[in-house]
This record gives C-alpha cells, structure tokens and sequence, in this order.
C-alpha cells in the first residue's frame, strides 16, 4: 500500500457492565424489555438534592478489566461532570471521568492482517454513566419531538480508549471481537445484549486531518463505517480537497457518515471534578483482583490438551459459550469434536440466528460419537444435526440423535445392502455403463452419484466408489 | 477578571438567554463572585475542614424504584410511559 494513504484509527467503546444496579443508585440495572420509566428513582431522574452513591461492584468490575488488559491503577482518581444539555441527561450533567480515570496505560494483543501478533495500546479506562434513551417522533406539527425513557439513566458503563494504534477496518474488527472476548470471560459484560456496547472510531489518512465518527452500535457496523470514511477521505484527498476536522455521525441503516456538529458549535463540557462523590483510591485493591483463565491462554490450553489446530482452537476460545461447550463434549473425539463445532455447528446456528446454548451439549456430543464410531456418514450428520437444531429452533424438545437416524433410516448402509442398489443403478444406465467400460472413468462418478441419491447419502462414498469399480470391472470380464 | 464576552459564552452554554441591557450587571456580578474567591485563597491551608474520605462505596444491591406514575409525575407531558421533551438536533 501507498504509505502516503496509511489508515489510521484509534477507538473509545463504551461497553455496559453487566451489575446488578445502576451505577449511582440501587435501581435494578435489568431493565431490558421493561416499560418505560420502571427503573427509575430520584438519582438517576436527577431530581433536585438526590445525591449519587458509587457501585463498589462496577469498580471492581473496572478494576478486572484494567487488570486484564494491563493497565495501571493509579493512587487517586475521581469522577467529574461532563456538562451538556440533551433530554437523555436528566441532569444536564454526565458523571463521568475526566483527567483522573481509574486505569491507563495498558495493551492488548490482538492478530494484525498478516497474521502476527500485534501490541495495541490502550491509553485509558474510565467509568461512566450510560444517558437514558430517546425515541425520536415526528409529531403533526413536523417539528417533532422526543419521547424519553430514563430506565438506562446511570447504567454503568466503562469507556475504554485506544491509542492511534489500529491500520485497517478489519484490524479494528479484530481489536472488537478480543476485546468482547475478553471482557466476557471477565464475566463483566454480556455482549449478546442489544446496545451493550458502542464505539466512537477517530480515522485519520497519514498527513490529514482526524474524523471522529460517532453512534456506531455493532460490530459489523465498526468495519462498514470506517470502511466508508477511508474512501470517503481518500476521494477528497484524490481530488485534492481539504479534509475537515469534524465530528461524524454513523447511520446503520445506510452505511454512510454524515457531518454532525459545525465547528462553532464545538462542545464546552466544561468538566470539573463531582462534589457529591468522593475520590477513589483503590490501586491496592488490584492484588485482590483474581483473573480467570483468558481467551489467549485457553486457545493455548486447547492446543495443548486437545491437539487441535490453532484456527480450530482460536475459533473455539473466541466465545467463551463456545468454548465451555467444546470443552463438554471434547472428550468424545477432540479432534471430531473440533471439527463438528467450529467448521459445521457454528455456521448452521447462524444460519438459523441462534445461539449455542439453545442446543443441548450432549446431544452434538452423542452425534459426535455417531460420526465416530461410523455408524453414520458426514453427510448424514449434517442431516441430523439440522434436524436437531430445527427442533431447537421451534422450541420443541431436542431430538436425541441416534432416534433421528433410526426414525429417517439414516443409518449408515453397510455391505451386502448395497448390492441390490448397485445392480439396479448398473442396469438402469446402461449409457454410463459402457461409458466407463469404454475408458471414461468419469461415468463412475455419476453412476456412485445415482447409488447415493437412492440411499439417501448414507452410503459412505470411498467405500461405495471401490464397490462400484469392483462391480463394473467384474462385469468386463 | 471576566469580560461581557466570557459572559455571553457562559451564557450559551448554560442555555440562558442575557440581553444586552443585562451583560454589563452579570459580568459585574461574576467579578464580585470571583474576588470572594480572592479573599478565601488568603485562608491558610489547615488541618480542620472536610476529612479526605475516599472509596464511599455502596453494596451491588438492588432497591425499589418509583412506579412510572411517580416517575414521570414531575414531567411537562408523558406519551406512554415515555417522558415527552423538545426535539433537540
């Protein structure tokens, strides 16, 4: 690539923790799905003299985090507000943290495009509370107007900041999805959770002015909007235009950014420190922080004890469910049970958008063992795992496998079965017949291909590829 | 020491609107303030005053919330549940 066009990104993701209440008051923080305005008590509407009390769960939640992603915690930091006025702040004031965050300086490695590992800087973390949310309405008189639910007033979040450390939109997906991973096996974050975590991306083409490119709120939304500015900033810089330093604004549903904020409207946040809380000092209180096993290391650890590849193996550690659901059925068949998990079940429970813990571990296991003991062919497997999985999906019990093979006569067709088959296929295409014995070994393909179709696939192919030759060269003689 | 134009930006950002009649009062106003300022920065520092407290900490548990009706009886207009507020953007 053109060093001159080198991509520059740095992120600031702001990812909710997962506690039991909000950040500053004991409103319960599962507010998911509940009517508008249930979760809500004087402070977090803000009312006047409610004063915040601090979560001891969300600081060592952030504590965890700083831990695992190496960051230093430092003697005193303190929270301040972030003044604007927008109807999602009760307030009219974040509490948030400004130039005493609790953590900073750290790293976490990721993969970069080659395939090497690569140090990504991590400048700080802070914690913060998450505003309520708008729906925006447009009312008779065009105007419009706001509807507001504080239920997500006060939800505790962390915002983590990297450094400019990032070259490319996938590079940055690949930061996400170790990021995710990582807060997950932490336990402090649930990122299946709609809104659960959002990124501001600042993009820079080397030499150029920096973007910031706000409301990104999914994973894949990261690539497409970052994707859209690089070509966005190279078609000005092409033409020679100037590039502007400005705030963007992300819209998902078309995949482009949009200029947000004109200069003179630049946000004063006017921060100063939060009276009604007092500092934290809590660097001490990081040698009792306990770290659980890491996705890094139990892609290691996978290696290790299971012989399997390292694809297999990051694949499988990636997602802390999928990787508690390998780890149950492993001991079937590890390398099987690789395979079956990370290049066949995961892609059919995408298919069907669902997740891995809709289906039943002992299940694959027991169709694991089926592949295994070579009672069924793969692609019988398949069948019967779809099967399973179709269940799954409507919500009716799921179908053990071995009852799925018996009821579909998917067993795999064993010997003399074949016989018969063969003959009739033999005597049904007499073309392919004196094709192959005329020299093209390619009507044996097609002649195998009609056996399989009349068994339904549950023929094994190698076996069933000698049987035919066999067939056809004794019919030579 | 504050000018009518400190005033003024304040002003905005603050979402109060000053007139012109009014600047030349607040911007004396917030001058005086800032001289008491003055004279408080001439108290010598002490022991006595608030304790440096740190960690005030709370337990993860959870407490009742207001119902909705409570919620949003303060509000200018509701729509739903929803609290209704001017379109801002």
């Amino acid at each position: 690539m053109d060093t001159d066009q080198q991509v520059i990104i740095g992120l600031e993701i702001h990812c909710q923790l997962n506690t039991k209440t909000k950040l500053f008051c004991g409103c319960s923080a599962e507010f998911q799905g509940a009517p508008p305005n249930t979760h809500c008590c004087p402070i977090c509407l803000g009312l006047p003299g409610a004063m915040p009390r601090l979560n001891k769960q969300a600081v060592i939640y952030a504590l965890k985090v700083a831990k695992a992603l190496n960051l230093e915690v430092p003697e005193y930091s303190e929270f301040s507000r972030k003044n604007y006025f927008y109807p999602d702040l009760p307030k009219a004031y974040q509490i948030s943290q400004y130039d005493k965050p609790i953590a900073e300086k750290g790293y976490l490695e990721i993969e970069n495009d080659e395939g090497h590992t690569k140090v990504v800087r991590i400048t700080r973390i802070h914690l913060e509370e998450d505003p309520g949310r708008l729906v925006h309405k447009t009312g008779r008189d065009r105007a419009g107007y706001s509807l507001v639910d504080y239920n997500r007033s006060s939800i505790p979040l962390i915002e983590i900041v990297t450094e400019p450390d990032l070259r490319s939109p996938k590079e940055a997906r690949r930061f996400l999805n170790k990021l995710r991973s990582t807060l997950e096996y932490l336990e402090v974050f649930d990122g299946e959770r709609e809104g659960a975590i959002r990124v501001d991306a600042n993009i820079s083409i080397k030499g150029h002015n920096r973007v910031e490119c706000k409301n990104i709120s999914s994973y894949k939304g990261v690539e497409k909007a970052l994707n859209f500015e690089i070509t966005r900033q190279r078609n000005l810089i092409r033409r020679g235009q100037y590039i502007t330093r400005e705030t963007r604004h992300f819209m998902e549903g078309r995949g482009i950014t949009t200029s947000s904020r004109s200069k003179e409207e630049e946000n004063d946040y006017r921060y100063f420190p939060e009276p009604d809380l007092r500092p934290l000092r809590v660097r001490s209180w990081l040698d009792g922080v306990e770290l659980p096993e890491l996705p890094d290391a139990r892609r290691d650890r996978f290696m290790r004890d299971y012989g399997i590849s390292v694809n297999h193996a990051r694949t499988l550690t990636g997602d802390l469910k999928v990787a508690d659901f390998y780890e149950q059925i492993a001991g079937v068949d590890p390398n099987l049970a690789a395979t079956w998990v990370a290049d066949i079940l995961l892609g059919e429970l995408n298919y069907r958008s669902m997740k891995i813990d809709e289906i039943p571990a002992i299940n694959i296991g027991d169709l694991i063992a089926l592949i295994r003991d070579d009672a069924i062919t793969d692609k019988s497997g398949v069948e019967v795992l779809r099967t399973m999985l179709d269940h799954c999906l409507n919500k009716e019990d799921c179908p053990m496998p071995a009852d799925i093979v018996a009821e579909a006569g998917l067993g795999k067709v064993k010997g003399g079965e074949f016989d018969a088959v063969i003959a009739s296929v033999v005597e049904a295409n007499p073309q392919a017949v004196s094709d192959y014995l005329a020299g093209k070994k390619g009507a044996l393909n097609f002649l195998v291909g009609q056996v399989m179709k009349e068994t339904r696939g549950r023929a094994d192919p190698k076996v069933l590829n000698a049987q035919m030759s066999t067939y056809l060269d004794a019919l030579e003689e | 020491m504050v000018n009518e134009s400190d005033v003024e930006g304040i002003a905005k950002l603050a979402d109060i609107s000053i007139s012109k009649e009014e600047l030349g009062a607040f911007t004396s106003r917030f001058n005086d303030i800032l001289e008491y300022f003055d004279i408080l920065d001439q108290v010598p520092p002490g022991e006595e005053g608030v304790p440096d407290l740190g960690n005030v900490l709370r337990e993860d548990v959870v407490t009742p919330s207001l119902s909705q009706e409570e919620a949003t009886a303060n509000a200018g207009g509701t729509e739903d549940g929803f609290i209704r507020a001017p379109r801002v953007m």
